[in-house]
């Protein structure tokens, strides 16, 4: 698949902004006025930057409103509804803590769960795919919760806690690769099944049916070197595990440490994202003859 | 509205004949020309007459070519267009209700006008029948020429889709795929119409009609030990030429 700026900086940015969210709403940590008003601003502006970023590839943003229509069989739409959901209710919850020094814990428990829900939303809109073999299966919604997860909790402060579910998420990262490597083969897609004249014999790409490129080409065919790839697997993980483990648990001073290490996870899952477009093969392709 | 009908009264749709495909691309053409000029937002094209050139179509022609075990290799050609699919995974994908499937004849259709571009339903589809208008911004598909097969303007002989009209082959027929005695149907019977990728359990209601296998003749000739090939290994002069030439 094509990855799309738009959509690797959406999904990164919100997904950190949702996961802030969700640890500021079960109160790890409790915090109130200035200070809440600062973990806020950041959670909303990450969150809110990242759906900004959306729509920049739709090719009619100002419709945008129509999205919210069909959320029965739409996780797109499911999508649209939990983050306005969870930034109604978090903003709420924040505007407590900041203005009024209150604290309202079930109202933030729900905006938690509504954070959480718009990552596992965002994430079903690939996983449904049965085109995108790479993107079909459980592991997807596990590591985009795990992810969002592990970047709140390390905005949030959380030590010890950011510590574990980084480190989850890094062992989520890897299956998920391990894993994906074989589910285009395992799904049992080929070109023979595509063209139906596997019974004849073996099936070639001819003729591509034009001579230039198209929407579908650009779009879904996207082929990454294996080296390539697999150096970038390595330098993804250690910037958005490796790198931010070390950096808490230095001798320097925690505030900065924190900042380091925060934006070394942010890089480290905008790499991570790449590569969950790049590498993922579009059953398309088959009709081309690529992958 | 995304949610697909239990069952449409009808199941219009086309059958192709990988047998009789020519390799034209004149229903490509059109199909380009009828889906301009008519329904929705016209198709664009890009740079048409530079490098780069691309463009919206609802229908392309590919050409395989299939080995078998034995015997010379085929070349079919293989028009794809959008197979209007009874479990069609592109319309429970769209958030805006803009692609629907239609209960009176099963034809699935893109609203343009509530399409918001997000291009998701073209990533849902496996065939590639979608494809997100550069120019216009929205969703262009086949629509089985929705505004030719009822539009009582027309001669009735053109009142079916222009691809099936044009087509100077005959490889491309048009009907109701549900009525086990309409032509279409029984076509699909007597020559084993096939799904394509039906693993993915969208139920194509376009069907392929496979190529028939080529005959073979049991040549008896007379010749043929007469000209039996040369030594394999040749000596004398011959061998000698050949050593000579191999060094050069
Ligand atoms: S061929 Fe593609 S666009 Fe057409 S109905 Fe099936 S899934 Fe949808
Ligand atoms: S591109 Fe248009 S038709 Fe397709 S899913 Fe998006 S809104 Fe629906
Ligand atoms: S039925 Fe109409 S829209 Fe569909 S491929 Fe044929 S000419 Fe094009």
């Amino acid at each position: 698949m094509h990855p799309a700026p738009s959509v690797i900086l959406f999904t990164t940015l919100s997904g950190i902004g949702f996961g802030l969210l969700a640890f500021l709403g079960l109160g790890l940590p409790v915090v109130t006025g200035w200070l809440a008003f600062a973990f806020f601003a950041v959670a909303y502006l990450l969150a809110v930057g990242g759906l900004l970023a959306s729509t920049f590839h739709l090719g009619h943003p100002e419709r945008a409103l129509k999205a919210f229509s069909q959320w029965q069989t739409s996780w797109l739409s499911r999508e649209a509804w939990a983050a306005v959901g969870a930034l109604v209710v978090m903003g709420i919850y924040g505007a407590g803590l900041v203005f009024l020094d209150l604290r309202m814990p079930i109202l933030g428990q729900i905006g938690a769960a509504l954070s959480l829900a718009t990552v596992y939303c965002t994430s079903m809109i690939y996983a449904q795919l049965k085109t995108v073999p790479r993107w079909n299966m459980p592991l997807t919604p596990v590591l985009f919760v795990s992810l969002s997860l592990a970047g709140g909790a390390l905005l949030a402060g959380a030590g010890f806690l950011a510590l574990i579910l980084l480190g989850s998420a890094g062992c989520v990262q890897i299956a998920y690769w391990v894993v994906g490597d074989t589910r285009l083969k395992r799904s049992g897609t080929t070109i023979e099944s595509a063209t139906g004249l596997g019974h004849i014999g073996s099936v070639r790409a001819f003729e591509p049916p034009h001579t230039g490129t198209n929407y579908l080409m650009s779009e879904f065919m996207h082929v990454v070197g294996r080296k390539h790839a697999a150096k970038l697997r390595i330098i993804a993980l250690g910037l958005m595990v490796l790198a931010p483990v070390i950096l808490i648990m230095s001798p320097f001073n925690y505030v900065l440490a924190l900042l380091l290490a925060a934006a070394t996870h942010l890089a480290g899952v905008c790499v991570s994202r790449w590569l969950f477009f790049a590498q993922a093969e579009h059953v398309v392709g088959l009709y081309y003859g690529k992958r | 509205m995304t949610q697909l009908p239990e069952t449409t009264q009808r199941k219009l749709g086309l059958v192709i004949d990988l047998d009789t495909c020519v390799g034209c691309h004149a229903c490509v053409i059109s199909c380009k020309g009828w889906n301009t000029e008519n329904y929705g937002a016209p198709l664009s094209d890009q740079n048409p007459y530079n490098k780069e050139a691309s463009g919206t179509f609802l229908n392309r022609v590919h050409s395989y070519e299939v080995q078998p075990d034995i015997g010379a290799a085929q070349l079919i050609h293989f028009p794809k267009s959008c197979l209007h699919c009874d479990d069609a995974p592109c319309v429970t994908v769209c958030p805006t209700g803009a692609s629907y499937k239609r209960v009176e004849d099963g034809i699935v259709l893109v609203n343009e006008s509530d399409c918001i571009g997000c291009g998701l339903c073209a990533w849902a589809c496996p065939y590639g029948a979608r494809e997100l208008d550069a120019s216009e911004g929205v969703m262009k598909k086949c629509t089985l020429c929705v505004d030719r097969i009822y539009n009582e303007n027309l001669p009735e002989e053109d009142r079916v889709p222009s691809c099936v009209r044009t087509c100077p082959a005959g490889a491309r027929h048009f009907g109701d795929l549900g009525d086990e005695d309409s032509a279409v149907s029984q076509l699909v019977a007597e020559r084993g119409g096939m799904d394509l990728m039906p693993e993915l359990g969208t139920k194509p209601v376009n069907k392929y009609l496979p190529p028939r296998p080529k005959d073979t003749l049991d040549e008896i000739d007379i010749l043929a030990p007469l000209l039996a090939p040369v030594a394999e290994d040749p000596k004398g002069f011959m061998g000698w030429l050949d050593k000579t030439l191999e060094k050069l």
